[in-house]
């Protein structure tokens, strides 16, 4: 069949032919001599084919994998980001409640200081206290000893002056009697 | 039609002659031409973009992998949005048709290239392969009810039968409209730059003549990716009566 369109062509491709040798000249329009129709036809064939397979096995295939991948990497950055974004307020929230757990330890730390100044003071104070209350105690009990010694020797001084004055106006003196006296005007219970 | 007068050569049509590429005369269907190295230049663009310049997957892609995703986004963008999350089973069709239509066009645009796209040959084999394609597959999935997609089930009864010939009619020239858009535009705009390029011999027009070189390459730039998207999104239009013969 192809030798017969060949054969049935043959005539126009002479004349184009020699045409074309003579100067490549076009004769009329190139476009519709029919000779070259078979080989145009087959090496259209040809790059038809190979372009599909080229189309459908690599370049297709390649260019849809490469598209989803990226709307793939693009929602996974997406989650990704998301996530980061969850680790961050999650970090924040640790950070706050480690904060809030120092200053509630500093408080505490603060707190425990002061009590136990305040104990240390307190039992200085009382053992100060003490101390005073013992010396004064002391003290008083020095004075009542020099108040004591000294009631006895104005008892001594009395009873020895009362005797002298007995004496002097020439009575007899009686001591027991004069004791009695001398008490009875100091006041003192101590007789 | 190329008769060399006061300096002026005529030759918009020879850029677009299929010859041998490594001489001689006789041009079989197997003989390697300058089809063959400007189809395997696109094949290899398109390896270039969609497989070279992926090979690292980076998830921060490259600028060479940016453009490959984004091709790649633009064609899965249009079948899922034209026909739905059925016609993603044929997105792979789709995307060869695409990348090589848009590789092809712009590799054509190099000064010196052969645009394989400008050729009817081609385009009328994409076009083919798409309507009996979509036929085929419009019979497998719906059997004889993939018909009723010429039966205008909104229309009163009796223009029904009118509509299904108009409708008949508009079917089978799908396949013309859709490939002689795309070679007559990439024929056109080439053409024309060459018969602009020819004044540009004449010294008192050639600053014009390159200026509207310029000005039709830029258009011709935008020409080559509307035509290549056009071509598939039309594809997609037809793949959408396949899924759903239904109004």
């Amino acid at each position: 069949m192809a030798s017969e369109t060949e054969t049935a062509a043959h005539g126009t491709a002479h004349g184009a032919a020699d045409a074309a040798h003579g100067g490549a000249e076009a004769v009329g329009m190139p476009q519709l001599d029919f000779s070259t129709f078979p080989n145009q036809i087959f090496w259209l064939a040809v790059a038809l084919v190979v372009l599909y397979l080229i189309l459908s096995r690599l370049a297709l295939p390649r260019i849809a994998s490469v598209l989803a991948e990226r709307s793939g990497t693009i929602t996974g950055d997406l989650e990704k980001a998301e996530e980061l974004k969850r680790k961050a307020v999650e970090a924040e929230e640790t950070y706050q409640k480690a904060l809030a757990d120092a200053r509630a330890e500093a408080q505490r730390v603060i707190a425990e200081a002061k009590a136990e100044l305040q104990r240390e003071i307190d039992e200085a104070t009382a053992k100060a206290d003490a101390e005073i209350a013992a010396r004064a105690a002391e003290s008083e009990k020095a004075i009542a000893e020099i108040r004591a010694s000294a009631l006895e020797n104005v008892r001594a001084v009395a009873e020895e002056v009362a005797r002298e004055v007995v004496a002097l106006l020439g009575g007899k003196a009686d001591p027991k009697a004069i004791a009695e006296a001398v008490s009875a005007k100091i006041g003192g219970t101590r007789a | 039609m190329a008769e060399q007068e006061g300096g002026l050569v005529f030759h918009p049509m020879d850029q677009f002659i299929v010859k041998p590429l490594f001489g001689g005369d006789e041009l079989h269907w197997y003989t390697p031409s300058n089809v063959t190295l400007w189809l395997a230049l696109t094949v290899l663009g398109v390896f270039l973009l969609l497989v070279a310049g992926t090979r690292r997957r980076a998830i921060v892609p490259s600028r060479t992998q940016s453009v490959a995703e984004l091709a790649y986004c633009l064609v899965y963008k249009m079948v899922e949005d034209v026909t739905g999350k059925e016609g993603l089973r044929y997105f792979p069709y789709i995307m060869t048709l695409f990348m090589f239509i848009v590789f092809a066009n712009f590799l054509g645009l190099l000064p010196m290239a052969f645009t394989t796209t400008s050729h009817i040959a081609v385009t009328a084999v994409l076009a083919l392969l798409v309507f009996v394609g979509i036929t085929a597959l419009g019979f497998a999935l719906h059997g004889m009810s993939f018909l009723r997609l010429f039966w205008v089930d909104a229309a009163p009864l009796p223009i029904r039968p009118i509509l299904a010939v108009i409708e008949v009619i508009s079917y089978f020239v799908r396949p013309v409209s859709h490939s002689i858009r795309l070679a007559g535009n990439m024929m056109a705009g080439h053409a024309v730059i060459k018969v602009f390029a020819a004044f540009a011999a004449l010294a008192a027009i050639s600053p014009v003549s390159i200026l509207a070189i310029t000005a039709i390459y830029a258009l011709e730039t935008l020409v080559a990716f509307i035509q290549a998207y056009v071509f598939t999104i039309l594809t997609c239009v037809y793949l959408k009566d396949a899924l759903h013969p239904h109004h």
